[in-house]
């Protein structure tokens, strides 16, 4: 079984232990993204609604083809493939940094 | 030739003065509890970000900020940029916002078709980087740019105590009422700081209430301003907050759909903003709820948010 990279947002991060990246190994995407929920489980409930699609506002790329839904996700994975997750939205900095003139 | 404000005082003229709408009926609320919001999409950029991009801009140009061609530069996740964009296009000023590259494709396009220059910053690394980005290049480029930094200026939340919550006390007025509950949220800060403090100044008793989003995937342009210890936006006065309600982009895209069913079709925030405000409003102990519908869903279609039957 391929081990995959998964690439985390900054404010997924605090859940995945401050990484920004992380491997774990599967034949498709909910298989490495359900690998990483059993040592993060607090960083998947906020990737994956509880019936294990993406949820509002999250973006799941494997390269740049977006997984929109669970059949996407339950797709075998191309060799060497590369997971990001994106929120689907901007802005609303999380206030760990000072704001430019501050 | 320094730009003059004449040249877009056409179109200042028409920000502000937006209808206060009540939602009262139509979300099954009952007397005596009575919920208003503000339609902000009818701005001429579609948000509520008209009113303090203008002030900044204003104060920007009288004060010689733009003069020998300098450039206007801000971070925005959107919204703010269309309105730089657009009152740049206005002056004849350049602009260059910093913003990151998973904005709406509808707000990135509107940028760029006012003619202001789009700096795209990596989805990957957050809203900080585009913010943190901005101000790199205002410290390495003092003679090229004008850094507006609408998290730090003053005329943001200036805007909205003059223009934001003073129509709200009038609208409210020739109604008999005055809020006793504000509902916004936190991006700039510099709406709930300036509509706050002018409804807090027409009613002492006011509550106000801060809808607070999930840290990931969270609402654009809120904060999650979670964890003691975060450091807020300079502008935000975070003393006028009473509570902050938590909410999910679930709950928030939800309140959406159902407004999009009473006629009005609104973003994200927006949809926070009501869902929190009437969750306040069935507590039963306040009458006169207000908040801001801050802009329109045409702004996130391509998100996919409303999907096609």
């Amino acid at each position: 079984m391929a081990t995959v990279i998964v690439r985390i947002p900054t404010p997924l991060r605090p859940f995945a232990a401050g990484r920004a990246e992380l491997e774990a190994e599967g034949a498709t995407a909910a298989e490495v993204l359900a690998c990483l929920g059993q040592i993060y489980p607090d960083m998947l409930a906020r990737v994956l609604d509880a019936d294990g699609a993406p949820r509002a506002f999250v973006n799941i790329f494997v390269g740049r083809d977006r997984l929109r839904d669970k059949a996407a996700l339950a797709a075998p994975l191309p060799p060497a493939s590369v997971i990001s997750i994106v929120p689907a939205v901007a802005g609303g900095h999380d206030g760990r940094q000072r704001s430019p003139a501050g | 030739m320094n730009p003059d404000l004449r040249g877009m005082a056409s179109l200042a003229s028409a920000v502000g003065h937006t209808p206060l709408l009540e939602l009262s009926a139509g979300l099954g609320l009952a007397a005596p509890a009575r919920l208003f919001a503000k339609l902000e999409s009818v701005n001429p950029g579609a948000s509520i970000k008209d009113r303090p991009v203008l002030r900044m801009l204003q104060a920007g140009v009288a004060a010689g900020c733009l003069n020998g061609g300098r450039r206007l530069l801000d971070s925005s996740s959107g919204n703010a940029g269309v309105s730089y964009a657009m009152f740049g296009a206005a002056l004849g000023v350049p602009v260059s916002i910093v913003v990151p590259g998973n904005a709406s494709a509808e707000r990135l396009a509107r940028i760029a078709a006012h003619g202001a220059e789009l700096i795209l910053t990596d989805p990957q690394e957050g809203y900080d980087y585009a913010l943190l980005t901005a101000r790199r290049l205002a410290e390495e480029f003092p003679e090229r740019y004008w850094y507006c930094n609408q998290y730090a200026n003053a005329e943001n939340w200036r805007a909205h105590y003059a223009g934001t919550g003073a129509e709200i006390v009038q609208q409210l007025a020739v109604q008999g009422l005055s809020a006793d509950c504000f509902v916004a949220g936190v991006g700039t800060g510099g709406t709930l700081t300036g509509a706050g403090r002018r409804l807090r100044e027409a009613n002492p008793r006011l509550a106000i209430v801060a809808a607070i989003p999930d840290a990931f995937p969270g609402i654009d342009g809120l904060k999650p301003l979670g964890a003691s210890g975060d450091i807020v936006p300079d502008i935000l006065d975070a003393g006028l907050i009473g509570e902050r309600v938590a909410i999910t982009a679930e709950d928030a895209l939800a309140m959406c759909r159902r407004l999009a069913r009473l006629g009005l079709f609104v973003g994200p925030s927006a949809g926070a903003y009501v869902h929190v405000a009437l969750q306040i409003a069935r507590r039963g102990d306040v009458r006169t709820i207000v908040t801001v519908l801050s802009d329109a869903g045409e702004r996130y279609l391509s998100l996919g948010i409303w999907p096609l039957p």
